[in-house]
Formats: structure tokens, C-alpha cells, sequence
């Protein structure tokens, strides 16, 4: 036998550190080869943003910023669950209503039935629960097409809404509690002292790991990336922060508004939550391979109905959390709860942000920068005072766009043979 | 050369139907050892392969594993015995990287956390002792290897999970000139490390560049199995396209009707010339 063999087709060999220069060289080498990220939802927030200041200078408001909070909130959570049953290549369209059913139940049992926050609150997710078991077997065991068994969700879950309602226009919900998700501040010491903990958490977590890899002699990023890394975080947060602390109230003799809303730290911790779900544990790593081969991860020995079921559970299930939210900003909920364009927006916001409706490609924080770009368009138009048409016209357009650009970007990867 | 054989099939027959695609097959597989699994189109090389790897029962037959009799009637019964089958179409994860790729479903973990820093020495460690130094970055997606490495990878993974058979469906039918010397290089390897290897190639170079054994299937039968240091080129194109070498005084009487039953056409002892 001979193995005499031809030179290799060589590329770099060792495991040399690779510096600040090779990581912007390889970012933007990912860029061009169509791995897009997050990239258009940060532009397009910018621009969307710098747009909305020129034409109505009040955008830029301290009040009018935490107004952005409260609009967007529920729609990022859904769209939070939304990405689960996307990273598959599923689509669950009745997201929209289940928040809706969710939120009616939550009203029926706090409010009709007089029950405390916290029964009507798992009352409201177990319902969410339900409805995601259903979807869920239905997709991976019967084989309906998941546009088909949510499509029916759609329409039946708006007619559960009424059901639910008796018919009757709404269900006033007065338990501070559920109020105050949306409509209550956290104080302002309290704000720094989360972003605090959060940035420290992160640095912690990004330090050990770095020190973990060095001493394991595996290839490590250069410390200047991961120490701009915290910083940029310290940043944001900080600012935020800062703005969100300024007095609010128009007449602070009467009342005084300042702090974040109690939503965004709540949204907060579901994105750490479900962040190291994704990218830590065993679960997270079989949906992405479900969403990019499902042969292969079924050859490697994973259940790929139990996971489908799983996700469409959890999109279900934040779908109600959504709902409570929704719930708690409006102080009631009538049969549009969850219903009109809540959906569109959802999946709008995971798309814009940068998770691929083809699966296999998401992040837990496409639903928040999408989640921002969905709350600047609402609020930026309804500071603009247009007619609905326009605003359902433009609403549409921007969707598109955020499609066409997942499509493009796909197909630019697929030719350049990164994704 | 090894003694006991690792896996020894026999008498191994196999329909679809009316039509019986493997007749009477025995193959034995040694550890260490490269033994291509050579015929043409049709022959039942495929079949044969799941077979062995339990995707499809068998009709009839024998597997003796180490010397023990033992049954295969499904891939995980294949997978505990450590037979691994890495296909054409490899079974990888595009938008996972390599590491990803190869711990896939067998993730190490601490606590409930994934341990990405101890997958990606083992799977470095792997790679390197199999000789691969063309990659740029073990955290690289898939999507972005060529095919001899994504094959690379695929194989690497098999002998991650000490795998003591690996089997390979043509592994280089995809690839270019160097990239086909550099798979061959670590096909060679695992067998140098002991493993055993069974490579299903239609490509004669490949077989006579690494292969220590080569078996040939014609029309569903097993008409020789070789040393590959007796036998010619011409010889082993003979054998696939005839299913009988004149030279070698090897090979079955081509059954013309392919319908009369299998096993009064069998007077080869497979595996003779050892």
C-alpha cells in the first residue's frame, strides 16, 4: 500500500492568538459572506430613530424613550417565543391570540373570579402551556404543517377570546400587582443597581471564560475585544439607565415619574434566561440543529418530535407572558387583546432582528433589537399623527424588507458558503 | 496481519420484495486493517453496509463480533457494538460548528451547562491525532469547510466516540485531487490506530493507494475477497464487471437468470486467499 500523498490544500496552521485586527477582519469577512446578524436591525434602528427626531423632536423625550419600553414590551416577549419555533423552520401564527386567550384568562381569574395576581398569573401561563401542547403534538406527531395547525389557532383562539368573554366587550383587571408590570418604575437607585449587577455578571462571565480557554491552551479572543465587549454594555446600560431615571412628570408637584419601567427588568431576565438556554445548555444546542439538518440530529440520536413539542410549548407559554403584559398596559382586556397586527409585529421584530425564517439561524436578542425597531415604528408614527392607512402600508413595507433581506442574506451565504 | 477477524458476517441474504439483493454474503473485517468493499452499481454495497449497521434486518445471516455471536437489528445495537457509518451525505449540521458537529447529541456537560472549553480540546485532540492541520478554527461553521474537510470532520467524529469500525461510503466521490490524498491519508490513519475500516469506493486509485483487503460484490454475491497485494487493477475490474477473475481462479459463476436461488451458485469461499 502506499501513502504517498499530495501536499495538503493549506491553510493556516498553529494556534496563534488572534489579534483585534484579525477579529475585525473576520467580522467583516462574515458581513460581506452574508452573515448579517444583527447588523440591519442596529441601522435600521438608527436611522429609524435619527428619522423620528428631525421630523418630532419630542421623540427623543426622556418621557417619550420609557414610552418605547411599554409599547414594545409585549410584542418582544412573544416574539422571544416566537424565535424557538422559527430556529426550527416553524411558524406558529396563532402567537398573537394565545396571548390573547392568555390574557383573558388571567382577567377571568383576578378579576371575575376574584382570585390573587399570582393564581391568575399561572393560570395564564398554564393555558399557554396547553395551547403550545396542542400546536406542538399536532406539527410533530399528526404532521400538519405547523402554518396549517396555527393558521386554525388563529381563527379558533379569537373565537375562544369572545367565548371566554361571554361576548361581552371587556374585562377591567384593577389588581395593582398585574398593574404595575407596565404602569409602575422601578426607583432610580434601584435602576443602577441592576445595570450594575448586570454589567458585573457579564464582565465575570466573559473574564472566567477567557481565563478558562487561556488556561486550557486553546485559542482565546484578545482581551482588548472582550474588555470593549463590557464596556459597550456598561455603556448602553448606563444610559439608559440615566434617561430612564430623569423626571418624567410634567407637573412634579403633583407626582413624580422617574425610573425604568418594572417591564424591563422583567424582559431582562427572560433574555439572560433563555440566552443561556440557547447557547448553554444541550436543549439549545439541538435546536439549531434541528433547524439546520434534522436528519443529522435525528443519525445523532436526538428526539426531534419531543423538541418541536417542547418549542412550541415555550413559544406558546411566552406568548402568555406577553399577554399579562398586554394585559397590565392597557388595565383590561377586551377581544383585540393580542389580536390585530400583535402577531405581525412579533414575528416582524425576531425577523428584523435577525433570526432566519428558513431555521437554524436566532438569537434570543434579535427579538429585543427587533422588539426596539417594532416599538420605534409604533410610537415614532403615532407621534406623527398618520392615518391608519399609511401606517398599516408602512408597517407592511418594513416587514418586507426585513424578509428580503433574511432571503438575500441567505442566499449571498449559501453562495459564499457561510451562514 | 490481525487474527481473529472484528466483525465476520456470513450467510447473509437480503430481498426487497421479489427482488433478493444479497445472497449468501460473508465479509470478515480486521482491526487495523483497510478493507475496501468494491462492485458495481447494484452489486449491494449499500445494502450490505445497513445491513451491518442495522438499518435494514437482514433475512438471513450471521454476525460474529469479536469471535461472539452477535445480533443486529437496529443502529443503536450497531452503535453500542462501536460500528459507525459515516455517509454520503455526512450527517452534519451547517449552521453548527465543528466542534458542535461532533460532540452532536453526545454533548458533555457541567452541571446543566454545555463544557465547551473540555469539546473543544477533545475534539482538537481528535483532529490531531488524525493528522488534520488545515483547519483554521475549530469554531468555524460547516458551512464554511470544503468537502474533504467537512468529510474530515465527519470521520474525526466517528473516532471521537471510539468507534472500532468505521465505515465509509465513498468517502472521496465529491472531492478534488488533494483533497482526496488528504481524506485517504486519515482513512489510512484510523486503521494505523487500529480501528477497522470498511471503504466503499468505486475509485480503483483509492482502493490499491490504502486498502490492505478488497472484497468485491457482483449481482448480490460476494465473489472474492483479497489481499490487496495478490491482486492487479485489471484483476479487481474483472471481478466487479464478470464477477470472476480467470487470473486469480477466483470468482462465482455469474448467475445469468439472477433468479434461481442464491445459494447453489456460492461455491467461492469468500474470504479464501487470506
Amino acid at each position: 500500500m502506499t501513502t504517498t500523498l499530495l501536499p495538503r490544500d493549506g491553510l493556516t496552521t498553529g494556534t496563534r492568538t488572534p489579534t483585534v485586527g484579525d477579529h475585525v477582519r473576520d467580522y467583516l469577512a462574515r458581513v460581506r459572506g452574508g452573515d448579517l446578524g444583527s447588523l440591519p436591525a442596529v441601522l435600521g434602528l438608527t436611522v429609524l430613530c435619527l428619522a423620528f427626531a428631525t421630523v418630532r423632536p419630542v421623540f427623543f423625550s426622556a418621557a417619550n424613550f420609557a414610552n418605547l419600553f411599554t409599547q414594545g414590551a409585549a410584542v418582544t416577549v412573544i416574539a422571544m417565543g416566537l424565535i424557538f419555533v422559527l430556529l426550527l423552520g416553524e411558524i406558529d401564527l396563532s402567537a398573537g391570540f394565545a396571548s390573547g386567550v392568555c390574557a383573558t384568562v388571567l382577567a377571568n381569574v383576578v378579576s371575575v373570579l376574584g382570585y390573587p395576581w399570582y393564581v391568575a398569573v399561572l393560570a395564564a401561563i398554564a393555558t399557554g402551556v396547553l395551547i403550545g401542547l396542542t400546536i406542538g403534538v399536532l406539527v410533530a406527531k399528526v404532521g400538519i404543517p405547523s402554518f396549517l395547525v396555527s393558521l386554525a389557532g388563529f381563527l379558533a383562539f379569537q373565537g375562544i377570546v369572545l367565548l371566554l368573554m361571554k361576548e361581552g366587550t371587556n374585562i377591567s383587571i384593577d389588581d395593582k400587582v398585574i398593574i404595575a408590570i407596565e404602569n409602575n418604575f422601578v426607583p432610580p437607585a434601584i435602576g443602577w443597581l441592576l445595570a450594575a449587577v448586570a454589567v458585573t455578571g457579564y464582565g465575570v462571565v466573559q473574564f472566567l471564560r477567557h481565563r478558562n480557554r487561556a488556561s486550557r491552551g486553546l485559542v482565546t479572543e484578545p482581551v482588548a475585544v472582550v474588555a470593549a465587549r463590557v464596556a459597550g454594555l456598561a455603556l448602553l446600560l448606563g444610559s439608559a439607565v440615566h434617561v430612564l431615571n430623569q423626571e418624567r412628570s410634567i407637573n412634579t408637584a403633583i407626582s413624580s415619574t422617574r425610573g425604568m419601567p418594572i417591564v424591563v427588568p422583567l424582559i431582562g431576565a427572560l433574555l439572560v434566561f433563555w440566552t443561556f438556554v440557547l447557547n448553554r445548555t444541550a436543549y439549545g444546542r439541538h435546536l439549531y440543529a434541528v433547524g439546520g439538518n434534522a436528519e443529522a440530529a435525528r443519525r445523532a440520536g436526538i428526539n426531534v418530535d419531543r423538541l418541536k413539542i417542547s418549542a412550541f410549548v415555550i413559544c406558546s407559554s411566552m406568548a402568555a407572558i406577553g399577554g399579562i403584559i398586554a394585559a397590565s398596559k392597557d388595565r383590561s382586556v377586551d377581544p383585540n387583546t393580542g389580536g390585530s397586527n400583535v402577531l405581525l409585529y412579533a414575528v416582524g421584530a425576531a425577523v428584523i432582528g435577525g433570526t432566519s425564517l428558513f431555521g437554524g439561524k436566532g438569537r434570543m436578542i434579535h427579538a429585543v433589537l427587533g422588539g426596539a425597531v417594532v416599538a420605534v415604528i409604533i410610537n415614532g408614527m403615532g407621534l406623527l399623527d398618520l392615518s391608519s392607512g399609511l401606517k398599516y402600508t408602512s408597517t407592511g413595507l418594513v416587514l418586507l424588507l426585513a424578509a428580503g433581506v433574511d432571503a438575500l442574506s441567505r442566499r449571498r451565504s449559501v453562495t459564499t458558503g457561510t451562514r | 496481519m490481525s487474527t481473529t477477524p472484528l466483525l465476520e458476517v456470513s450467510g447473509i441474504d437480503k430481498s426487497f420484495g421479489p427482488v433478493q439483493v444479497l445472497r449468501d454474503v460473508a465479509l470478515s473485517v480486521y482491526p487495523g486493517e483497510v478493507t475496501a468493499l468494491v462492485g458495481d452499481n447494484g452489486a449491494g454495497k449499500s445494502t450490505l453496509v445497513k445491513c451491518i449497521s442495522g438499518i435494514h434486518p437482514t433475512d438471513a445471516g450471521e454476525f460474529l463480533f469479536e469471535g461472539r455471536p452477535v445480533t443486529i437489528s437496529s443502529p443503536r445495537d450497531a452503535a453500542a457494538l462501536g460500528i459507525d457509518v459515516v455517509y454520503q451525505d455526512l450527517a452534519l449540521c451547517d449552521n453548527l460548528d465543528i466542534v458542535q458537529n461532533m460532540f452532536l447529541g453526545r454533548e458533555k456537560r457541567r452541571g446543566i451547562a454545555l463544557d465547551e472549553p473540555t469539546m473543544e480540546q477533545m475534539a482538537a485532540e481528535t483532529l490531531a491525532g488524525l493528522g488534520v492541520r488545515n483547519l483554521k478554527s475549530l469554531r468555524q461553521h460547516i458551512s464554511s469547510l470544503s468537502g474533504g474537510q467537512r468529510q474530515t470532520v465527519a470521520i474525526a467524529k466517528a473516532v471521537l466516540w471510539n468507534s472500532r469500525l468505521v465505515i465509509l461510503d465513498e468517502p472521496t466521490a465529491a472531492l478534488g485531487l488533494a483533497q482526496t490524498a488528504q481524506v485517504l491519508e486519515i482513512v489510512r490513519r484510523l486503521a494505523d490506530n487500529g480501528l477497522a475500516v470498511v471503504l466503499i469506493s468505486h475509485n480503483m486509485n483509492d482502493v490499491f493507494a490504502i486498502s490492505d483487503r478488497i472484497a468485491a460484490l457482483y449481482l448480490g454475491q460476494m465473489v472474492a475477497q483479497v489481499k490487496t497485494t495478490d491482486i492487479t487493477h485489471s484483476q479487481v475490474v474483472e471481478l466487479i464487471t464478470t464477477g470472476r477473475s480467470r487470473h486469480l481462479g477466483l470468482g462465482a459463476e455469474p448467475d445469468a437468470a439472477g433468479t434461481r436461488d442464491g445459494s447453489e451458485s456460492a461455491h467461492l469461499t469468500p474470504g479464501a486467499v487470506r
